[in-house]
């Protein structure tokens, strides 16, 4: 491809030999797409690469913008061309137009853009001018189709009857996809509602107020519908006025028959949906759970109190047991104890005496009886701790020791006042 | 948003519109002409416009007003109105009134009345309003006239978004249909109207137009024609009936209406019949004109037309060789005999686009109408303040090469990466190879012109031939076919590619940016290839 062979030769690098010639300013012509490229360059600065990647994005939009272009290239049927002019209203005017994609949503500026490029198609001039005979048939309803369209009333009342091409209900007995189904019918009939904006039918995870405010406001559908396109035409001419009226009241209570069934029928899709709508279903199985659910939590409570009730008394019962059994075998104890301190004190008693008994009464013998009456009663005189103390002092003592202790301990009693010195014979 | 397409003619104004993909439409006003006469005529309180307004210059030609176009912005003491018929503008404090049923009506208001009815005509297509316009004017067109007419098409409620010059317009009409505005070549716009015409050299230089030269006459054009074709057919009425048809001005309206009326059958078909009902003292007239016989009438202006062509490129310095098309613009470049005249002009490679010779090229006429509805469709997304910007001087007024850049290749013949005219900032690659050889130079260069001649032989004719025409054989010159070649001039710089593989892919690459430094790339086509810079400058 590319033919032009560089000459061979070594050099490194870049060498500047010589300036080029002096450049001329002329002004150039400000024309064309290079123009405008050329002065966005110099007025932003952009360099190459940078206006080159400001292009790309440019054309992207533009191919955007005019997705708009066929509108209206569309073919009509052989049907619709060989249409009798004087069934005009019978004709797909849409299709006419050549808007059948479009339908209610052409805006009047497609509408018009539409019209003239059926005009230029099929305008007669250019059918005899091209060969075929004199026929204006189609024209003329073309002609008649943009009339329509043109007058905002007249649209309203054709696009009332324009359902020809809505999705339609499916047949009871097949299994089919609710929503993929019933949204397209929704929406195209939201299209005649007074109301607007009208509530979408949703997906499945819609909750239930969104579902039930649908299904009110669909139940109360009020439709813009209005049925004069389907009248029979009203003759014109004076000579018969009565023939006149006559078709006029028919033509309204056509009208009315119409309305009506168009709302009953509104009615009866509604109400198959709702039917048909597996999220009601749903919703109802949940209510029911949840009641389920709410009837055990109240069971639930009452349970809960009479066990309560029970582990309470048992508890108290057995509080009440434990507390008796306590109570008697604190007072066992006690009895106990005083038996065991009343045979310790005698214990001790008795090995006090024994202690001087065995000790030969110190050495007197003769004065027994009143060692012993005095013994005893320092013992009667003892409290039980000093009782006990005196009973281990002088537990394996010798007759002296013994004898000290009591002495010491009768002398202790006396300086306490507990004992008169004069009764004590002995221990003086 | 709708934007159009004007262009106001002293003979006609064309209206187009540009409906995206560069899809142009003439539009026809609705007495269905798509060329419509700027024609204005006023009987009793009635105004008729176009067609219908020149179709009263016959009865009422001091209340017709045509031909009007260039007195606007101009004092009654520059104007010279010889060629102008229909009313005749006379001086108001030097300034130019028509006198139209016993009111002054001045120039401006004329055109302002013209331009709503374009403007109606062309709402009426497209039904919608019209909110811009691009405008073309002729090139010498002053400052001073080219704000007058923003302010008259202003008054008419048309905005004006640009004024652009009529060549560059039809240029880039005939450019854009074949998305050949990428083609660097100099064109000669030829364009020849009913009273003046026009001529500009423009060079393309990767699609930035450039006005080379101009040349305007006056007088010269489409009324010629017709005046010599009523000459011929007064002649013969004379001849036939002994009656002076020229010495009453109906007559000579009605000669001159039906005249224009052949002279555009002729272009189309060979031969023609001329009726007029009671052309003079009540004698029909009846004939029937070839083709021929009009060209060999009208030989005068059509060679003056040719000659015309000549000057203009006389006058820009260039020779015939260095043109490489030809636009014929203009009503009166439908005659076949132009654009044949023309075409000896040149050499055999230069094309003449011309509807007698292709059949596929635009009606002349409405060129200019189609180059202004692209500009038209170009600019509409852009503010007012963008566009004033783009035209402001320092954009407008650019640098351009005075001499072709180029390489020399391995034959020592000159390859040009830039032509000669280029406007800058510019950047511009070509790819080359390294052939055999592992190390190269890319040489810069600037190019050199200089003219080859070859002679061509002549293909000897059969014998029999060469018997007849022996005598003429003798007496031609050896043919001799002239070329333009550029040869490599002053070297300017050099870099080096070394270590290559046989056979790889290289690019050369110059840019030249705002401020004249010229930067020269050299680099091997792969990833990581080396890659050799440098710049230099201009005088």
């Amino acid at each position: 491809m590319s033919s032009i062979v560089l000459p061979s030769g070594k050099v490194d690098g870049f060498k500047a030999d010589h300036k080029y010639s002096t450049p001329t300013r002329r002004p150039i012509e400000p024309v064309g797409r290079y123009f405008l490229a050329h002065a966005s360059r110099t007025l932003r600065g952009h360099t190459w690469s940078e206006f080159e990647k400001l292009e790309a994005e440019k054309n992207v939009k533009q191919i955007e913008k005019n997705e708009d272009d066929d509108l209206g290239d569309e073919e009509q049927s052989e049907e619709l061309l060989e249409h009798d002019p004087r069934e005009w209203k019978t004709a797909n005017l849409y299709a006419v137009l050549g808007l059948s994609h479009l339908r209610w949503k052409a805006n009047e500026d497609q509408i018009r853009r539409a019209h003239r490029k059926q005009v230029l198609k099929h305008h007669p001039d250019k059918k005899s001018a091209s060969g075929g005979l004199e026929h204006d048939s189609f024209f003329k309803i073309i002609q008649k189709a943009f009339e329509i369209m043109l007058d905002p009333i007249k649209r309203k009342q054709y696009d009332s009857i324009d359902t020809i091409n809505d999705p339609k209900p499916p047949t009871k007995s097949k299994d089919y996809d609710f929503f993929e189904v019933w949204t397209p019918i929704f929406e195209s009939e939201s299209r005649f509602s007074n109301k607007q904006p009208v509530p979408k039918l949703g997906d499945i995870n819609s909750t239930k107020d969104e579902v039930d405010q649908f299904y009110t406001f669909w139940s109360k559908f009020d439709s813009w519908k209005t049925f004069e396109f389907k009248d029979e035409d009203v003759p014109d001419d004076t000579a018969n006025r009565d023939h006149k009226r006559y078709i006029e009241r028919k033509n309204i209570s056509n009208r009315k028959k119409l309305k009506q069934e168009d709302n009953k029928r509104v009615i009866d899709l509604v109400e198959r949906a709702h039917n048909e709508d597996p999220r009601i279903k749903l919703f109802k199985e949940q209510a029911k759970k949840e009641k389920a659910a709410k009837k055990w939590d109240r069971e639930a409570g009452s349970r809960k109190a009479a066990e309560e009730i029970a582990a309470k008394k048992a508890a108290e019962e057995e509080a009440a047991k434990k507390a008796a059994e306590e109570a008697a075998a604190s007072k066992a104890n006690s009895k106990k104890a005083k038996e065991a301190a009343k045979a310790a004190k005698k214990k001790n008693k008795r090995n006090i005496r024994n202690a001087v008994k065995d000790n030969g009464y110190f050495g007197d013998e003769s004065k027994a009886t009143t060692i012993d009456a005095d013994v005893d009663l320092l013992i009667e005189k003892f409290d039980d701790i000093r009782l006990g103390e005196v009973a281990n002092k002088v537990k394996d003592q010798d007759a002296s020791s013994v004898k000290q202790i009591l002495q010491d301990v009768a002398k202790e009693l006396a300086s306490a006042g507990s004992i008169d010195v004069s009764h004590l014979k002995y221990f003086n | 948003m709708s934007v159009i397409g004007i262009t106001f003619g002293n003979t006609s104004s064309s209206i187009a519109v540009a409906s995206g993909d560069s899809k142009v439409d003439v539009i026809a006003n609705p007495d269905g002409d798509r060329a419509i006469p700027s024609a204005l005529s006023y009987i009793n309180s009635d105004e008729y416009h176009g067609n219908q307004a020149l179709s009263r210059i016959i009865r009422n030609p001091e209340s017709t007003v045509v031909n009007f176009r260039d007195f606007i912005g101009k004092k009654f003491s520059e104007i010279n109105d010889k060629f102008s018929y229909g009313a005749k503008p006379q001086d108001d404090n030097d300034s130019i009134i028509y006198q139209i049923n016993g009111e002054k009506i001045s120039v401006s208001d004329l055109a302002a009345k013209h331009f709503k009815q374009l403007k109606l005509a062309a709402e009426d297509y497209i039904g919608k309003e019209v909110e811009g316009a691009v405008l073309t004017v002729p090139t010498n067109f002053t400052e001073h006239q080219r704000e007058e007419i923003i302010k008259i098409a202003e008054k008419a409620g048309l905005k004006i978004l640009q004024l652009i010059n009529e060549p560059s317009a039809a240029l880039l009409a005939n450019l854009s249909e074949d998305n050949k505005l990428d083609q660097d070549k100099i064109y000669v716009v030829g364009d020849f109207g009913g009273i003046r015409s026009d001529g500009a050299i423009i060079s393309v230089r990767g699609g930035v137009m450039t006005i080379l030269s101009t040349l305007h006459e006056y007088g010269l054009g489409g009324d010629l024609l017709d005046d010599s074709l009523s000459e011929f057919f007064a002649k013969e009425f004379e001849k036939k009936y002994q009656v002076n048809p020229r010495k009453n001005n109906r007559s000579l309206a009605k000669l001159k209406a039906e005249s224009i009326v052949v002279k555009k059958t002729l272009s189309n078909v060979q031969t023609s019949t001329c009726s007029i009902e009671s052309l003079a003292e009540g004698f029909d007239f009846h004939t029937s004109i070839n083709r021929l016989r009009y060209e060999l009438t009208a030989r005068q202006p059509l060679s003056k037309m040719t000659e015309f062509i000549e000057k203009l490129i006389e006058k820009a310095g260039l020779e015939p060789l260095d043109i490489d098309e030809v636009l014929l613009v203009g009503g009166s470049s439908n005659t076949p005999k132009l654009a044949s005249n023309i075409s000896y002009l040149f050499p055999e490679s230069t094309k003449i686009v011309s509807p007698s010779l292709d059949s596929q090229a635009l009606d002349p006429s409405e060129l200019i109408a189609r180059g202004a509805a692209l500009q038209a469709s170009l600019i509409q997304s852009f503010d007012e303040s963008e566009i004033k910007e783009s035209l402001q001087p320092i954009v407008v007024n650019t640098q351009h090469l005075n001499k072709p850049i180029g390489i020399k290749d391995s034959e020592g013949k000159f390859q040009p990466i830039l032509v000669a005219e280029t406007a800058y900032p510019i950047k511009k690659s070509i790819e080359v190879t390294n052939g055999e050889s592992s190390s190269v130079v890319v040489e810069l260069y600037e190019g050199k012109r200089t003219i080859k001649e070859t002679v061509v032989e002549r293909q000897p004719e059969s014998e029999e031939e060469e018997e007849d025409d022996d005598s003429d054989e003798s007496d031609e010159e050896p043919e001799i076919k002239k070329e333009v070649v550029y040869e490599v001039g002053t070297k300017l710089a050099e870099l080096g590619l070394n270590d290559l593989k046989p056979n790889a892919k290289l690019e050369v690459v110059v840019n030249i940016t705002q401020n004249g430094v010229l930067h020269l790339t050299g680099r091997e086509l792969k990833q990581g290839g080396q890659v050799v810079k440098g710049e230099i400058t201009s005088n």
